[in-house]
């Protein structure tokens, strides 16, 4: 757990550089609510002996649950996202190792239903000093998404380079705050395969597929964006490398592992072009979910002897 | 070309090969030995003596109690004390012999030189006269399974061996009896190995030795080119790839000749092989050519705390305590005191337990090696399952095991799991995975057996 932590640094770094004092406070009130709420749960309903509070499990959903929001989100907001995330997804399903859903994605989707406005303005990039008051604009998704609407390819135009998508450096509309810039997210990726804490079926499955499958539109019409900048931008870094690769919430198989990263690249492409929302990464991992048990049932692993 | 090893799952534990370079000694004759009579896999074994009884290094004290069993001999010369229970490696109360021991008398059929015997001296050696002397000396399989020699030797008529395969991988952390033996009696085994070759009726032989004993593997391959070249049998040592379980014979298997054995009930014999063990060779040396039953055997006593642990030929039936004490006795503090090593060893709660036919070691945990850590919940890290060398999933065994979903467990394939602890060990959150597989698969194996019996 704390291997993802580390992991999560330079990320973590990289927000604070890019949205200052809203990164902190947004990150902050995240991650503290969770750790206070899996504690309170734990104390006074769960009535636990040992609290769990020190696993390391609830400061990484603080964090992935912050990561996944604009910088300048209300505190009460983020309260009640830290709600949805421990006090729905995880504790009454039994707490650490038993939960269905990923908490942060849960957490998130809940705000992004109850509170589309806010939840879809994103803050300008290098108004360090600002939070509430931060400028917002245009995200990469955004522009895509109007595209494919109005079936006008020169919106794309506007669409930072790849490589400036890559560095994070795309000041106008950067996103949520974890997911500005891919380079951090993949030296998260290299350390925790490093560590051997997760392997790469699963983010390289959704990638590839995400890039695949989002070429292959690129090919049929020009509106819809390239693949490289696809994959590049909005959540699929942060999505598919720490919020699909949740233990609790994948499969444990290699081959389950593979069905769904390329089952979560399909939806997380259909969402994007074709769904209400421009992003589809945190629906798509949240549906594939669902269907993990179902997976860690039916796909296991080659048994001895059928080799 | 890449090392072999076998392809699925497999840990890598800290060696801790304390003893690898300390020769063996001769251990101590004890003042009583104790002979459990289930020793081997199969029915308990007979008592053939009385209370009073004179016997001498030797004698035959208790015969085959089945066909699916091993006769026991006394390792000491003395008198019968008594037929009573003692706790054994299984750490329950089993009836055992006692003997008190009075000098060092051996029966006079055993040739106790040190000539070797090759198996051109012995032309009238043919396969079934092999076997029986191997049926008759009590040789079991040496590694610490048990399973009668002799069996082995003779596959059902539906299958066919192909080759021996002798397994001198010796995987199992701090343990070193195998690769003393194979030092210090290289010879000897390698005419057990034609031996076995004979009895099974093949001419293609594999040693198996992980590469972290490089010196046993250039001493056995110099060794075979002299004792082989000229003969019709094809005997090639194989280095593998350090990795753990790689002495289950199963893995053997897989990683020398690149077969894997079909579920159980089916034996390596299925795909061609028969697997022995390096001590399982040099015991059948001894009973082929030596005339001498199965009574001593090669016990390594290690610990990081012992004083002076080391490697002991040792007759059976020696209580634990005494070698302990020939190491400088049980170290202070607290101490867990395995037969066998820390990954398939069976905690001890007596040091009385004798030496027995599979008894390749006594290992000593100290502190906090010796205790258990606590365990936290399940996050599905799936370490255990790309860890199992069966391709299993300890977790779900484990846990359909704990509520007695046995129906499920058998489904699951947990009559497959052959033990080895790799899900256990590497287990970040320290959950008893064997512990509990262990319950299952021995209650799911008992209600196949009563299905069995009911058709």
């Amino acid at each position: 757990m704390y291997g993802v932590i580390i992991a999560l640094v330079p990320a973590l770094l990289v927000s604070f550089y890019f949205f200052g004092l809203g990164s902190i406070v947004v990150l902050a009130t995240s991650v503290a609510a969770c750790v206070l709420l899996e504690w309170a749960i734990n104390k006074y309903m769960l009535k636990n002996p040992r609290n769990t509070v020190m696993d390391g499990s609830a400061v990484l959903t603080g964090l992935l649950l912050g990561f996944n929001l604009p910088s300048n989100l209300p505190i009460w907001i983020i309260l009640i996202g830290a709600v949805f995330a421990i006090g729905f997804a995880k504790m009454p399903f039994g707490g650490l190792g038993n939960n269905l859903f990923n908490p942060a994605l849960v957490g998130r989707a809940a705000l992004l239903v109850a509170f589309p406005a806010q939840m879809t303005t994103w803050p300008k990039v290098g108004q360090l000093g600002s939070y509430l008051d931060a400028e917002t604009g245009a995200t990469p998704l955004a522009l895509m998404k109007q595209a494919i609407k109005s079936c006008d390819a020169s919106v794309l135009d506007q669409l930072p380079t790849s490589l400036d998508l890559f560095l994070g450096n795309h000041p106008d509309g950067a996103g949520a705050m974890g997911e500005i810039c891919a380079l951090a997210l993949l030296l998260g990726l290299a350390f925790m395969l490093w560590r051997k804490i997760i392997t790469w079926h699963i983010p390289v499955s959704i990638i590839a597929t995400v890039f695949v499958f989002s070429g292959l539109m690129h090919m049929t019409s020009p509106v819809y964006a390239d693949p490289v900048s696809v994959i590049l931008s909005g959540g699929l870094m942060l999505g598919a490398i720490f919020m699909a690769t949740d233990y609790v919430t994948s499969p444990m198989t290699p081959k389950g592992q593979l069905i769904y990263g390329v089952c979560i690249g399909l939806l997380t492409v259909i969402i994007r072009n074709w769904g209400a929302y421009p992003e589809g990464m945190s629906f798509a991992i949240l549906i594939m979910n669902a269907f993990t048990p179902l997976i860690n049932n039916y796909v296991k692993p080659t048994r001895y002897g059928e080799a | 070309m890449s090392i072999k090893t076998f392809r699925i799952g497999g840990i890598h534990p800290e060696e801790n090969k304390l003893t690898h370079e300390v020769e063996t000694q001769m251990a101590a004759l004890p003042k009583q030995a104790i002979f459990p009579l289930s020793q081997h896999i199969g029915a308990p074994a007979i008592p053939v003596v009385q209370k009073g009884d004179k016997v001498k290094v030797g004698t035959l004290i208790a015969g085959a109690g089945s066909f699916v069993s091993a006769p026991i001999y006394s390792s000491v010369s003395g008198t019968v004390l008594k037929i009573d229970s003692a706790i054994d490696a299984t750490g329950y109360r089993n009836p055992a012999i006692y003997i008190n021991v009075e000098g060092d008398d051996w029966e006079d059929s055993i040739d106790r030189s040190d000539k070797l015997e090759t198996v051109k001296d012995h032309p009238e050696l043919t396969p079934d006269l092999i076997v029986n002397l191997i049926k008759d000396a009590g040789v079991v399989g040496m590694g610490g399974a048990c399973f009668p020699t002799f069996i082995k030797l003779t596959p059902p008529p539906t299958s066919k061996a192909e080759c021996v395969i002798i397994n001198a991988v010796e995987c199992e952390p701090y343990i070193t009896a195998d690769y003393r033996l194979m030092m210090e009696k290289a010879d000897e085994i390698l005419v057990g190995l034609q031996l076995l070759m004979i009895a099974a009726k093949v001419t293609k032989g594999y040693i198996g030795i992980e590469t972290n004993k490089p010196k046993a593997i250039s001493l056995l391959t110099k060794k075979c080119t002299e004792a082989f070249s000229a003969s019709d049998y094809e005997v090639e040592v194989v280095p593998l790839k350090q990795r753990y379980p790689q002495g289950g014979e199963k893995q053997l298997v897989d990683a020398v000749i690149r077969r894997q054995v079909p579920a159980p009930p089916a034996i390596p014999v299925n795909v061609g092989a028969i697997v022995q063990n390096v001590g399982t060779a040099y015991a059948v040396y001894e009973a082929v050519m030596k005339h001498k039953p199965l009574f001593e055997r090669y016990t390594t006593v290690t610990g990081k705390r012992l004083a002076h642990p080391g490697n002991f030929l040792v007759r059976m039936g020696t209580p634990m305590k005494n070698l302990i004490e020939a190491c400088g006795g049980m170290p202070e503090g607290e101490n867990k005191l395995l037969a066998g090593g820390p990954m398939m060893g069976k905690a001890l709660t007596s040091d009385e337990v004798p030496i027995c036919k599979g008894t390749n070691s006594v290992t000593i945990l100290s502190d906090d090696d010796a205790r258990r850590k606590e365990p936290q919940p399940c996050i599905r890290c799936a370490k255990c399952v790309n860890a199992c060398p069966m391709g299993l999933e300890p977790y779900l065994l484990a846990k359909v095991s704990e509520v007695k979903n046995w129906e499920r467990a058998e489904h699951e394939d947990i009559t497959s799991c052959i033990e080895c602890g790799s899900c256990q060990f590497t287990c970040p959150a320290h959950r008893p995975l064997l512990d509990n597989i262990r319950l299952g698969k021995s209650t799911v194996m008992g209600i196949i057996r009563n299905r069995n019996a009911k058709k």
